[in-house]
């Protein structure tokens, strides 16, 4: 029931775009292209679980009793960009069709708050290893669902007329906005 | 001098990080439901990117372009977790309103960007003055919003109650799909008097 609540909550009810403005960066560039975002969703869901799990392995077996805590963030970074530079090498060696579609997200990723956020939430929260992979799944579900919503309201919004100075990133705000408006009805849900 | 001017004033309006450049956009919504979250974010960004130019400037002609990237996240990492750590010891309070997003200044496309574009590039001074100029249009745009939200969504500035009683405050603004809307009218706002701007200096120089 725990894990249960807790994936609700990272899915919907505190979903990472639309209630606490993480990945906008991807948020607002990706979006303008439904199977890019769907892609995209993908990869920041597999990035974040994995490097999570490796944070949490540092973090609790070298940075907790050093009692180095306070260089947790910059320990995180270095970490998530090398990993996520390794797994880019690996992926394009073993399987280049793969690296062809995804390629281009994951250098995107390697340095995005995003993935970022939720290492640094598992350390304050103090959560449990599998709890950790739970609230990254979720998150990651999350970002991807957003993305997608997003991405099919824009695909319409290209045949609409929309004012000039509106034109872009004025009506892409907006939208976002919308759709907080929208989640914020899960709100009561936990 | 002049030129120094002009490098600082581009990070103001025509280049500006957050309505123009749509850089760094989080922080921007995150932490602008008041006034004074918004100002400390944007002073310890301001401090962050100039801090970090320096840093890069010097170490332009040691580093190996091959290497440049990770020299730049290390140095940017050490310069917020010092910013981390002096706000934790002098002012508790706003280092726990800031939360993670405090901590989420390492990766602001904003700061790498200028490591990057500028300050790989350019001596000491002048990436200095850069760093300065982008961190204060930051800062500026982080207020204003800041400003806007609550007044309206909670009818004071700095928590001082400037509106009366009479007033019942929008709590939308406060709320995140406020911040949204609000953010894209003033980039619509921002285009519409750069564009008018630009007219006029046009017109000016065909008359």
């Amino acid at each position: 029931m725990e894990y249960l609540t807790l994936f609700i909550g990272a899915v919907v009810v505190n979903n990472f775009v639309l209630t606490k403005f993480l990945g906008l960066c991807i948020f607002f560039g990706v979006s303008k292209n439904l199977s890019a975002s769907a892609g995209m969703g993908m990869a920041v869901t597999a990035v974040m679980t994995l490097s999570s799990m490796l944070a949490w392995l540092v973090y609790n077996f070298v940075l907790l009793p050093l009692g180095l805590t306070f260089m947790s963030t910059a320990v995180f970074v270095l970490l998530i960009a090398s990993f996520v530079q390794l797994l880019e090498m690996i992926i394009k060696k073993q399987a280049p069709a793969l690296y062809n579609m995804w390629g281009i997200y994951l250098l995107l990723i390697a340095t995005n708050c995003i993935v970022l956020a939720v290492p640094l939430g598992m350390a304050e929260g103090g959560l449990s290893f599998l709890m950790t992979i739970v609230y990254a799944v979720g998150s990651g579900l999350g970002f991807a669902l957003a993305i997608i919503l997003m991405a099919s309201c824009r695909e319409k919004l290209r045949l609409a007329d929309v004012p000039k100075a509106l034109d872009g990133l004025g009506i892409a705000f907006i939208l976002a906005g919308m759709l907080a408006l929208a989640f914020l009805g899960f709100s009561g849900m936990i | 001098m002049k030129n120094l001017w002009l490098t600082f004033k581009k990070g103001l309006v025509e280049e500006n990080p957050i309505f123009v450049l749509a850089l760094s956009l989080c922080p921007a919504l995150a932490v602008t439901a008041s006034v004074i979250t918004s100002l400390t974010m944007g002073l310890s960004v301001m401090f962050v990117i100039s801090m970090n130019n320096v840093v890069v400037s010097l170490s332009r002609k040691i580093v190996n372009p091959k290497v440049r990237v990770p020299v730049y996240i290390t140095s940017i990492a050490t310069i917020v977790t010092v910013v981390q750590l002096v706000l934790q010891a002098f002012a508790p309070g706003l280092y726990k309103a800031l939360g993670i997003y405090l901590a989420l200044i390492v990766v602001f496309a904003i700061i790498l960007a200028r490591a990057e574009v500028f300050a790989s590039k350019n001596k000491v001074i002048p990436s200095f003055v850069d760093g300065l100029g982008m961190g204060a249009g930051f800062c500026l745009a982080l207020i204003l919003i800041g400003c806007i939200r609550e007044l309206f969504g909670n009818g004071s500035l700095m928590g001082i109650p400037i509106i009366g009683d009479w007033y019942d405050p929008a709590l939308i603004f406060i709320l995140p799909a406020g911040g949204f809307i609000l953010i894209g009218y003033m980039v619509a706002a921002w285009k519409m008097w750069t564009n008018h701007q630009e007219k006029k200096k046009a017109e000016r120089g065909e008359a």
